[in-house]
């Protein structure tokens, strides 16, 4: 039987956060939430004799992204008319660019599961405006939305380097967290203003041809881009066994039934009759402007993941973990400009505080406590002021009122006893109060030191410093002897 | 060039929606192949090492801002609309050909 090999290339389009449209001034609003057609004018109406007008933040954040993707960025930038009827489409044309686009001949680095790192080649980041909505009614007929016509939209394409399903996933993830980090996508898979499209086909093992590729919409997750891709590679593959032939074809993806089902049979070429849009003059990009853009490109995570290892000795894990999403990074860093010890906080961070976001499901953007707050927590514990029972459960509490950690210690008398004459004392009442247990460590037990220990904590409601504690009680159960 | 033939003009009236008569395509095959003529002079010219002019006029960077302005009020939107259904324009069911 024949070998195959899956060659996956990925079309990703991504909504730009502008304010305003990209030919118009209408806002950009939340095309799931906002009223329907109240953020619309004559030209994402498409209506005649409109001449749209370039939004020069949607070609800046479009820049940004070529350059984070080590594109070249073209210098003659051509808008072209893609031509296609379509009710979403008033104009029946889609503004984009066809032969000469803003960013070509980019990479992006995607860390596979094996550990290994894989370079996938991207085609192309071109510019181009959202179409709007429809909304097809159970009884027949569909309703129109325009809020999202207009809207900037970047196209990113890769060159076909993909081979499974966990490759795509592993390359949409990493574009839509750069998008993030450059703060011009919001990444919302299910809103749909981050829309992943694969292109699947198989070939012999070894050859260099192509077979008949399908293409895979409806994906809105993640997961269902992994899936999704699977399924379509062990679907062909079952088809080629067999002795058929793929049919080149759009095919979706059905996310309760978890299989793909034929959407459009591509029989004939689409022919869009591209022509350079004659109501917008072309776009020069300097080298002046590519280098402003550049310089004001912000710490990309792989960047940051390796600073966090070099520079604050941080776990290649670790540092992913902070390094993940942006604000969580630029908390952390806050944190650590404030005087916290980098590896502690990254401790605290990752343990004690995402598990409080989670069950309150507070973004990092959104809680009380801030990050100098945590700094003088793990400052605290450092001094050895509280141990790290009592930090966990000052904390908790931080996390509940806002207040500092130095409030709630004194409010509460939490500051650790190391006060070695004290702590002398409570060991003895301990030992005193607990003869056979005395007894039976000396006869032996020694496991019950852990014992005695838990008693005199007991005892200070927590806050004995523990190293200390452990220290006077073996020399004072050593004088019992 | 190749000579446009009316396989051709059904092509493109295919491709704008058009429905057009035996009469009208023979009609239309003489008006685009006259077109095409005139065009076809360019040709003649040696056009190596000249760049490619999209545009006619010599200007470029025409941008705005990105600054909010006023939409349509809804009324004004939906005002031309055959039928209309919860502020949104109401059309016949789409099929993907």
């Amino acid at each position: 039987m024949t070998e195959y090999e899956p060659v996956i290339g990925l079309e990703i389009h991504a909504e730009l956060m502008t304010n305003s449209k990209m030919f118009c001034g209408c806002k950009v609003v939340d095309s799931v939430e906002a009223e329907p057609n109240t953020a619309v004018c004559p030209v994402c109406l498409g209506m005649p004799g409109m001449l749209p007008v370039i939004n020069r933040k949607a070609i800046e954040y479009a820049m940004r992204v070529a350059l984070a993707l080590n594109c070249t960025i073209q210098h003659h930038n051509i808008f072209a008319r893609k031509n296609y009827f379509y009710p979403d489409l008033p104009k029946a044309y889609q503004i984009t660019q066809y032969e000469l686009p803003l960013g070509r001949q980019g990479w992006l680095d995607i860390d596979l599961e094996s550990g290994e790192s894989k370079r996938i080649r991207i085609r192309r980041v071109h510019m181009e405006e959202d179409t709007g909505k429809l909304t097809h009614l159970d009884g027949g007929g569909s309703l129109v939305d325009y809020n999202r016509s207009g809207v900037p939209l970047l196209e990113i394409v890769s060159e076909p380097d993909i081979r499974s399903g966990e490759e795509a996933r592993a390359y949409a993830m990493k574009i839509r967290q750069i998008l993030r980090y450059l703060g011009v996508n919001a990444g919302d898979l299910e809103k749909g203003v981050f829309r992943v499209e694969p292109n699947i086909s198989l070939r012999p093992v070894g050859s260099g041809e192509f077979g008949n590729r399908t293409e895979l919409k409806n994906l809105n997750s993640f997961k269902s881009l992994a899936d999704g891709t699977a399924f379509e590679i062990a679907r062909q593959t079952a088809v080629l066994n067999s002795g058929g032939q793929v049919i080149q074809e759009t095919r979706g993806w059905h996310d309760t039934k978890r299989i793909t089902f034929s959407q459009r049979v591509k029989e004939e070429a689409e022919d869009y009759r591209y022509f350079a849009e004659p109501d917008l003059p072309p776009l020069y990009i300097d080298d002046a402007w590519i280098e402003r853009v550049r310089a004001d490109l912000p710490e990309l995570p792989e960047a940051k993941i390796g600073r966090y290892q070099a520079e604050y000795g941080l776990s290649a894990y670790d540092a992913g973990v902070l390094a993940e999403e942006k604000e969580v990074a630029g908390w952390f860093e806050t944190a650590v400009a404030a005087g916290g010890a980098p590896k502690s906080l990254a401790n605290w961070i990752s343990n004690n505080l995402f598990q409080l976001m989670n069950e309150s499901k507070q973004a990092i953007t959104d809680i009380k406590v801030k990050p100098e707050m945590l700094a003088e927590l793990v400052g605290m514990v450092k001094k050895q002021t509280i141990n790290n029972n009592t930090a966990a459960a000052v904390l908790a509490e931080m996390f509940v009122s806002g207040e500092t950690a130095s409030s709630i210690v004194a409010a509460k008398g939490l500051a650790q006893i190391s006060d070695e004459a004290a702590l002398v004392d409570i060991i003895e009442q301990v030992l005193d109060a607990n003869p056979d247990s005395v007894a039976a460590y000396l006869g032996g037990k020694e496991k019950l030191r852990g014992w005695f220990v838990g008693q005199v904590m007991k005892a200070t409601r927590g806050k004995a410093n523990p190293g200390l504690v452990n220290k006077l009680l073996v020399e004072a159960l050593e004088e019992q002897e | 060039m190749s000579e446009l033939t009316l396989k051709d003009v059904e092509r493109i009236a295919h491709l704008a929606r058009l429905q057009l008569t035996d009469e009208e395509k023979a009609a239309y095959l003489g008006q685009l192949t006259a077109v095409l003529d005139y065009a076809a002079v360019l040709n003649e010219l040696d056009l190596e090492g000249v760049p490619p002019s999209p545009h006619a006029v010599a200007q470029q960077n025409i941008m705005r801002d990105d600054v909010i302005e006023p939409s349509l009020p809804i009324e004004d939107t939906l005002h031309n609309a055959p039928q209309q259904a919860d502020n949104q324009f109401l059309i016949q069911s789409v099929l993907d050909e």
